[in-house]
């Protein structure tokens, strides 16, 4: 009990100091390399798709982090698209779109129809295109295997 | 040769295993489980590249008079037939994956795609077109400089060609892939061999 109060303390202790120090957060006071747009990233992105409980039926899983590169401070509510060629769509169907938030902790996740092989590759595409504080990523990730169903990815953001 | 019964037999066999050599990879492909999730034209540009690659095959056993019964006029006959199908597949294989994803393609033609294959694909349509390009002026050059400029664009086209399909992950198998692309690489050493260095 007593070491526990005592770490409580010392965290309260250094989150303060580190904001009496500056805007810089005692966690997450490390700068981040930014995540730069992927090669053909943007390759069938539909502009404004809707936000969606999941795409189709699920089944596969999208999920990842969104934070910014300055501090590593995660990003709450920010938009993240995403959209491939699954088994219930092609990439350039409407259907095979849909946008999800990231939570107070900067986590995104949506359940998607299972990514196919296409076009020579299993591979999903996000795009973080929310607002004019950052600036817009398209991102192109490949999977480890056409058999997984699930794929992480993070963002790091730098401001417009 | 071919009236004799061995001669017969000889021809049926080998005849019989340049079909099987074709059909086997395409019999795959046409079982794999990618089709179900594929529109008509994405499955008709996919096996278009498919027959592309059997036909590479075909070429040098026809030229190199690997083939029975066939005349040294018909071989050559068929020979260009077969070069004017491969543009015609090629095209309807760029074609159809335009339509199926446009932004992939113009990225590939552009030489800035993601995926290496579609470079090597790329290189390998435009080894082909110069071909079909320098045929139609081949009346005026000397057959030796003919010579030599298609074996040089066959080569980069058949190479290119085996590269592309072999990192692709799509409805060929893998191992009646590789078969097919050993065969295609052999069939032109074959006859690049048997025709410049004897």
């Amino acid at each position: 009990m007593t070491s526990e109060l005592l770490t409580r303390r010392g965290l309260l202790t250094s989150a303060s100091a580190g904001l009496i120090a500056g805007a810089i957060g005692p966690v997450y006071a490390k700068g981040l390399s930014i995540t730069p747009t992927m090669r053909g990233g943007a390759n069938n992105y539909i502009p404004g798709a809707p936000i969606v409980d999941r795409i189709g039926s699920g089944g596969f899983l999208m999920q990842g982090t969104v934070r910014r590169a300055e501090d590593g401070v995660p990003l709450s509510g920010r938009r993240i698209q995403v959209w491939a060629h699954t088994t219930e769509g092609h990439e350039r169907d409407p259907q095979s779109h849909g946008a999800t938030l990231t939570d107070v902790n900067g986590v995104f996740q949506l359940d998607m129809p299972q990514i196919v092989p296409a076009f020579g590759q299993a591979h999903g595409h996000l795009a973080y295109d929310d607002d004019g504080e950052y600036k817009t990523v398209f991102l192109r990730p490949l999977m480890s295997s056409p058999k997984v169903n699930s794929l992480t990815v993070d963002f790091v953001l730098t401001r417009v | 040769m071919a009236s004799t019964p061995s001669g017969k037999w000889r021809s049926t066999l080998i005849w019989g295993s340049l079909l099987a050599a074709i059909l086997v990879p395409l019999g795959v492909a046409a079982l794999s489980p990618l089709l179900a999730w594929r529109a008509p034209i994405y499955i008709v540009a996919g096996f278009a590249g498919v027959l592309a690659m059997a036909v590479l095959l075909v070429q040098p056993l026809l030229i190199g008079g690997y083939l029975p019964d066939l005349s040294p006029r018909q071989r050559r006959q068929f020979h260009q037939r077969t070069g004017a199908l491969l543009v015609v597949l090629v095209v309807a294989h760029v074609l159809g994956l335009w339509v199926t994803s446009p932004p992939d393609v113009i990225d590939a033609l552009l030489v800035r795609s993601p995926t290496p294959f579609s470079i090597w694909g790329v290189m390998a349509m435009w080894g082909l077109f110069m071909t079909a390009a320098l045929f139609g002026v081949k009346w005026r050059l000397k057959p030796y400089l003919w010579r030599v400029i298609h074996t040089v664009l066959v080569t980069v086209i058949v190479v290119a060609s085996v590269v592309h399909a072999l990192m692709i992950d799509g409805t060929m198998g893998s191992i009646t892939k590789v078969a097919l692309c050993a065969m295609v690489l052999a069939g032109m050493a074959k006859v690049i061999f048997d025709k410049h260095v004897k």
